[in-house]
């Protein structure tokens, strides 16, 4: 028999939503119970692929973050402080567990919630969240390691923590973990776009039977998250987002004994030398500005390369994007989902604009959304000149901005020439060059021949406009003690 | 980055219409091989009919793949189908004997009916640095082919890098191979995502360069048809569907035929059949 019709597209593969049971309505997380907000006054969360309301939210108003303050407070002085370090750690461990349990209805949820492709929800948010987990598991009573001696290991106290919705679990994680284990208690306002997953995180808690008030949830916009900052009864903030809030933040704290933690806005440099690899070099850009659709305030957003290979990194890069998935988030094929939410596209469409206002070349992914939802291809700029707004300003979205250079200190001067300072990526093949440029980048992290990995004991944090402190390692772990 | 794109590549969810597609495509795309010194023209003759007719409905393999003194066996066989006659030859596994005597042995093979020939690189050669005479080896195996289609055997799990398997593998379409493939099959490395990725990126660069487009053989290690249908999406994203043909894309296997009828089986029935349900040769 003749061999069959070779033709082999990829057949619709959606992960079930099974796993997931929504509720219609969503209280606030206060003192271990389930509340109504106040006021009573609530918010819709939708599924930005869908623009389908996913259920409603309480708005919490300052009156119920004094309370959500006020039981973290009991919970810290009546439970927390005083347990023993090694029965800390089994709480932390047992959320680690309830939470791999639970992955798969973690994963589907925070892609319905939020946009992003399952493969990475799947692959990357759940996983890295649970490793925090359990790496600070191991943390709680082993303290006086991390810090010069043993009566150096008090805890803060209560811990304010406000998140962004590129990663929404993942960064609460980053900031719950080792707050817990340090023996602090939380109030957690997730991003208003993306609170399921939180609230869900409300449930793991009590699964894992932690006492009431030592981690409360409370959602709504940024007027709940102010009522967080301005409590005076909170001992740290640490915030992820944006560089404009970031310095409200830093303003309402100024004068208080609040800690403070940003991790905020970056447009991280993405070197690419002659010698580099270029396969792989292209991987490491694809995955610097188009994983979860450049929501990542990390993401690699300036490639500067090597005037010498520019035409055939863009030619590559370009062949490379023709094979980029753009579709339903929750098929497990799709490379690039929804963008988090209509004002997000929006301002991500204002700033392309800009930018070929300016002049530059736009390229983009030839693709047709589909009529519902926030979406925007992958795309890449070419003859742009460092003065536009597309090479200074954070596009948060899958848009590249190329720009060459002649020799090293020209890319270290100009990945350097920006009040941000998060990441950076070199490319080469030689480890002299490698270490001489990432010595020169003023960025917090530096990432040679790869990009966006990430690890609970590696410090991750920046420089500059994008915040200070460090989360995750051991520089994360002492922020949350009183050392 | 090479690893992670190959595992993205291989994990990419090949279902319903798409995975039937898959599996008849892996079957019309197969070497299907056996190389032991147990082998016997039963054996083979066995193989072959298994070939040209796998079950009901299902396509021929592209070859049967077997040592050169079963080639002769092989033809005969396989006359009256479409599908080729593959034998290894040049010393085949260790390709560590005189040039004379691997010609000798690629002429004779192809004297007795051997369509295509499956050489393996002097490992001892390369290793050495010597690949300017790696690469004269293949030239005159390559003329020793006559009409024949060559695949060129790197043997990657003796190369030590992937820097090391994507300068063999430049070496190979260089020296005019028709295929390259990874391996022979003998030694625990053989097939992973990341070679067949390198080997990709290779035969991609080589097409842009010269306009010749040049095959891909994996071989070793692929037993099930999950593994052979992320192999096929990697080789569709990296070099394209034009990739997706048994022109251009081979896989040597002895057991993922069993696997590949089984899935079709439980695709057309949503039963996974015991292995006694499928014929084996």
């Amino acid at each position: 028999m003749t061999p069959a019709a070779l033709d082999f597209g990829y057949a619709p593969a959606l992960e079930s939503t099974a796993s997931v049971a929504l509720r219609e309505r969503y209280g606030l997380f206060i003192g271990g119970e389930w509340v109504a907000s106040a006021d009573g006054r609530t918010f819709a969360t939708v599924n930005p692929a869908t623009e389908e309301t996913l259920a409603h939210v309480a708005s919490a108003s300052a009156a119920d973050v004094d309370r959500a303050v006020r039981a973290a407070r009991r919970g810290y002085e009546k439970y927390w402080r005083k347990l023993r370090p090694a029965e800390r750690a089994k709480y932390v461990y047992r959320i680690a567990r309830v939470l791999s349990e639970r992955a798969r209805e973690f994963a589907v949820l925070e892609t319905l919630d939020g946009g992003k492709p399952i493969r990475e929800s799947r692959d990357f948010d759940i996983p890295q969240a649970t490793a925090h987990f359990f790496y600070h598991a191991g943390w709680a009573d082993k303290l006086s390691w991390a810090v010069n001696g043993p009566d150096r290991t008090r805890p803060l106290g209560v811990v304010g923590a406000i998140v962004p919705f590129n990663f929404p679990l993942l960064i609460a994680a980053w900031k719950i973990a080792p707050a817990l284990a340090c023996g602090n208690t939380v109030v957690l306002k997730p991003a208003e776009t993306t609170p399921l997953t939180a609230l869900a995180f409300a449930d793991v808690c009590a699964e894992a039977d932690l006492p009431p008030g030592i981690v409360n949830v409370v959602t709504g916009d940024g007027t709940t998250g102010a009522a967080l900052v301005e409590h005076p009864d909170l001992n740290k903030i640490s915030f992820t987002g944006s560089t404009e809030v970031g310095k409200s933040i830093l303003r309402a704290t100024a004068g208080t004994p609040k800690r403070v933690a940003l991790e905020l806005g970056g447009k991280s440099a993405f070197v690419v030398y002659d010698d580099a690899p270029l396969d792989q070099a292209i991987e490491g850009i694809v995955s610097a500005i188009y994983f979860n659709a450049g929501h990542v305030c990390c993401a690699g957003s300036r490639l500067l390369v090597q005037e010498s290979i520019a035409e055939e990194v863009v030619e590559r890069l370009r062949a490379r994007l023709a094979t980029i998935r753009h579709g339903d988030p929750l098929d497990k094929n799709t490379d690039i989902g929804a963008i988090n939410s209509r004002a997000q596209r929006d301002r991500i469409a204002e700033l392309v604009q800009s930018g070929v206002d300016d002049g530059a070349t736009l390229a983009q992914v030839p693709w047709t959304p589909p009529e519902r939802g926030y979406w925007y291809p992958a795309s890449f700029f070419t003859n742009v000149q460092p003065t536009y707004r597309i090479a200074r300003e954070e596009i948060f979205g899958p848009v590249l901005s190329i720009m060459t250079f002649r020799t090293p200190d020209e890319a270290i001067e100009r990945a350097n020439n920006l009040p941000y300072g998060l990441a950076a990526g070199v490319w080469t093949s030689s480890g002299s060059l490698a270490l001489y440029t990432a010595q020169r980048l003023a960025a917090g992290v530096v990432w040679c021949n790869t990009f966006n990995q990430f690890d609970p004991s590696s410090p991750f944090g920046g420089y500059k406009e994008s915040g200070f402190g460090r989360e995750g390692g051991l520089a994360g772990l002492r922020a949350y003690l009183d050392t | 980055m090479l690893e992670a794109r190959a595992a993205t590549l291989v994990k990419r969810s090949i279902k319903a219409t798409a995975k039937r597609a898959g599996i008849d495509l892996a079957i019309a795309c197969m070497d299907l091989t056996t190389l032991e010194g147990k082998d016997t023209p039963a054996k083979v003759r066995g193989l072959c009919a298994r070939g040209i007719a796998p079950a009901p409905g299902v396509p021929s393999v592209a070859a049967i793949c077997v040592y050169p003194n079963l080639v002769e066996t092989a033809a005969a066989a396989l006359a009256q189908s479409a599908v080729k006659v593959a034998s290894v030859a040049t010393a085949f596994p260790s390709g560590l004997s005189p040039l004379e005597t691997k010609l000798r042995e690629t002429v004779d093979a192809v004297a007795a009916g051997a369509d295509e020939i499956d050489m393996v690189i002097d490992r001892g050669l390369f290793l050495a640095g010597r690949y300017g005479e790696v690469y004269d080896e293949i030239v005159a195996v390559r003329d020793a082919c006559g009409r024949a289609t060559l695949k060129v055997i790197l043997e990657v799990g003796e190369l030590g890098s992937y820097e090391a398997i994507r300068r063999a593998c430049d070496i190979a379409l260089a020296a005019g191979a028709d295929f390259v493939k990874t391996a022979t099959g003998k030694l625990p490395i053989s097939s992973t995502p990341a070679i067949a990725l390198v080997m990709c990126e290779a035969i991609r660069d080589y097409a842009r360069q010269t306009g010749r487009d040049v095959g891909l053989k994996l071989a070793g290690g692929i037993r099930s048809t999950k593994s052979a249908l992320g192999y096929l999406a990697l080789v569709n994203e990296t070099l394209g569907p034009a990739w997706l043909s048994p022109d251009r894309f081979r896989i040597g296997a002895s057991s993922l035929l069993d696997d590949l009828l089984m899935q079709r089986d439980k695709d057309a029935t949503g039963n996974y059949s015991a292995a006694v349900y499928v014929a084996s040769a």
